[in-house]
């Protein structure tokens, strides 16, 4: 009995990555030929990239506060709170900028895609857009996917100079040192690398958000408690799943860029 | 029970509907427009469909009859390949559809139109956008898009709602404007998924007239899915009259020849016949379904 739900499980979860790696594939590889739906495009990058703005400012902003509030506590002890600087910035664009903002825009867009693409599915609205001769596919996964990959881009750089900035307000109003010596640890010290590394990170967030909410969204059957699952299930698989490939990149960036 | 739907031909009532026209070509063994093979599907389970076999051939309107969880729905999006058979052919416009791909079915569907069961319009758009979204993607300019959906929206007598959203209008304008949709491209053949179902009697009879109306004015072959037996009655044994702008009774003991049922038991097709042969039948079931 229990090897019986075990293996069903395990089939299930196979024919579900395998599922997700046809969708992912068709999805990307619409774009290499017509049509393609360009207005569609910008009105996702509006959503997704503008409407998120505000939470990534503001997570960014506080996450970098409490950066410089935890590390010069610490830093103190070796009498280092002068490095704070440089230890905000290069945690925010190496690590938490990326992740942060990856795991933010999942929880507002990939709930939302999964949420929106679902209700189109239990309501034959999918069905229809198929009978009027419409790629969904198309029509509306692939110009989410690269919306969301090309706009993660830029709330990720948003995300890291909010926090940066957070993490200078603190250091300057709060721990009482000097902004000038907090700006200049922060720069000297960042390199190209650096940068690198935290603007890679997005790319793949940005795939794992829309590609996970499109296709729970997709695959929803079930009515309206449909819907709810899939969006539960997007949110989670795409947070865990940046988290996830976030520990693989940075394994691989930082044996790529030790090489270089 | 007589087989006839290959020899039922539009306008031979001899009562002379508004909008045909009496000097269509009539084809002696017209190609069917579609055409089931023993068509077979299953979903995790046992078969909703075994081996159904029927046709429709051109002018021709069939009223597919079933109580609710019989596959009746399930039958209309195998016939646009919405859906795919697990065995068995489907031939739509001659070409069998059970093995292609989805890119190749797309011009295939272009041809036709379907009205599905609550709608199924686009909620974020509006009723323009809607009826006119097969347009918008073949790139017509606006102004012909505009004149074009005034007509679609005019024949369900529903123009004054061009700039409205979907949310706002009832459930019969919901399905009026779906039908909208679904006639604005001209369709070869339509595909109507329980239009009525759901709405009150009214609003229902509504529906049929518009449906009477398309059969009348366009000569489309139809199928229509329903489990109300009077929608059934009602489109074979009416006609719509242009002069008095609504559906009038065929005279006495007259019936539409281009109208024919189907009917599902449990997954399988148990009668294919006309209205004659439907109320004469000795299936068991189908006289349960009739009283």
């Amino acid at each position: 009995m229990a090897i019986g739900a075990i293996d069903r499980t395990a089939k299930n979860l196979v024919l579900t990555v395998q599922e997700y790696s046809l969708f992912a594939q068709r999805a990307v590889l619409n774009i290499f030929r017509p049509p393609r739906y360009w207005p569609d495009f910008l009105l996702q990058s509006n959503i997704i990239g503008v409407g998120s703005s505000a939470i990534v400012l503001l997570s960014g902003f506080f996450t970098g506060g409490v950066l410089a509030l935890q590390s010069a506590a610490t830093l103190s002890e070796f009498g280092a709170t002068a490095v704070t600087g440089r230890f905000v910035s290069l945690t925010m664009i190496r690590e938490l900028g990326p992740v942060l903002t990856g795991i933010m825009v999942a929880g507002r867009n990939a709930s939302s895609m999964a949420s929106e693409l679902g209700s189109m599915v239990v309501t034959e609205q999918i069905d229809a857009m198929r009978a009027l001769g419409v790629d969904p596919m198309r029509k509306l996964v692939t110009p989410r996917l690269y919306s969301c990959i090309a706009m993660l881009l830029f709330l990720t750089i948003l995300a890291d100079a909010c926090g940066i900035l957070g993490g200078a307000a603190v250091t300057v109003f709060m721990n009482h040192q000097n902004g000038t010596q907090y700006f200049s640890m922060a720069w000297e010290h960042l390199h190209y690398s650096d940068i690198a590394q935290g603007l890679i990170k997005p790319l793949f967030s940005g795939f794992i958000v829309a590609s996970v909410g499109c296709f729970y969204g997709m695959r929803t059957s079930g009515g309206t408690e449909g819907v709810g699952r899939s969006t539960i299930s997007a949110v989670v698989t795409s947070s865990v799943l940046i988290i996830f490939v976030d520990f693989l990149l940075t394994q691989v960036l930082l044996t790529l860029f030790a090489q270089l | 029970m007589t087989d006839t739907p290959g020899s039922a031909q539009s306008g031979q009532n001899g009562s002379g509907l508004a909008g045909s026209d009496p000097t269509l070509p009539r084809i002696a063994n017209p190609t069917p427009i579609v055409e089931f093979r023993n068509v077979s599907i299953a979903f995790d389970g046992p078969p909703v469909l075994q081996n159904i076999s029927f046709s429709i051939a051109p002018g021709e309107t069939r009223v597919l009859l079933g109580p609710a969880g019989v596959g009746k729905s399930v039958l209309l999006k195998l016939i646009n390949g919405l859906l795919r058979p697990d065995q068995g052919s489907i031939l739509l416009f001659g070409e069998d559809i059970s093995t292609m791909t989805e890119e190749q079915l797309f011009p295939l569907r272009i041809r036709t139109g379907m009205v599905f069961q609550e709608g199924a319009l686009f909620d974020s758009i509006t009723v323009r956008d809607n009826v006119a979204y097969q347009l918008i993607q073949e790139r017509v300019p606006d102004a012909e898009i505009d004149t074009r959906v005034h007509q679609a929206l005019t024949f369900v007598e529903l123009d004054n709602t061009f700039d409205f959203f979907p949310a706002s209008l009832s459930g019969g304008m919901k399905r009026r404007v779906a039908i909208a949709r679904a006639l604005i491209h001209q369709p070869e053949l339509i595909l109507y998924d329980s239009p009525t179902g759901g709405l009150d009697p009214v609003t229902s009879t509504t529906i049929i007239e518009l449906i009477i109306k398309e059969r009348d004015f366009f000569h489309a072959p139809s199928i229509l899915v329903t489990h109300r037996l009077q929608d059934a009655f009602t489109l074979c044994t009416h006609r719509f009259d242009a002069d008095q702008g609504h559906m009038v009774p065929l005279p006495e003991g007259q019936t539409d020849p281009t109208t024919t049922f189907l009917m599902l038991e449990e997954g399988r097709l148990i009668f294919d016949g006309n209205l004659h042969d439907l109320i004469h039948t000795d299936n068991s079931f189908v006289r349960e379904f009739l009283e």
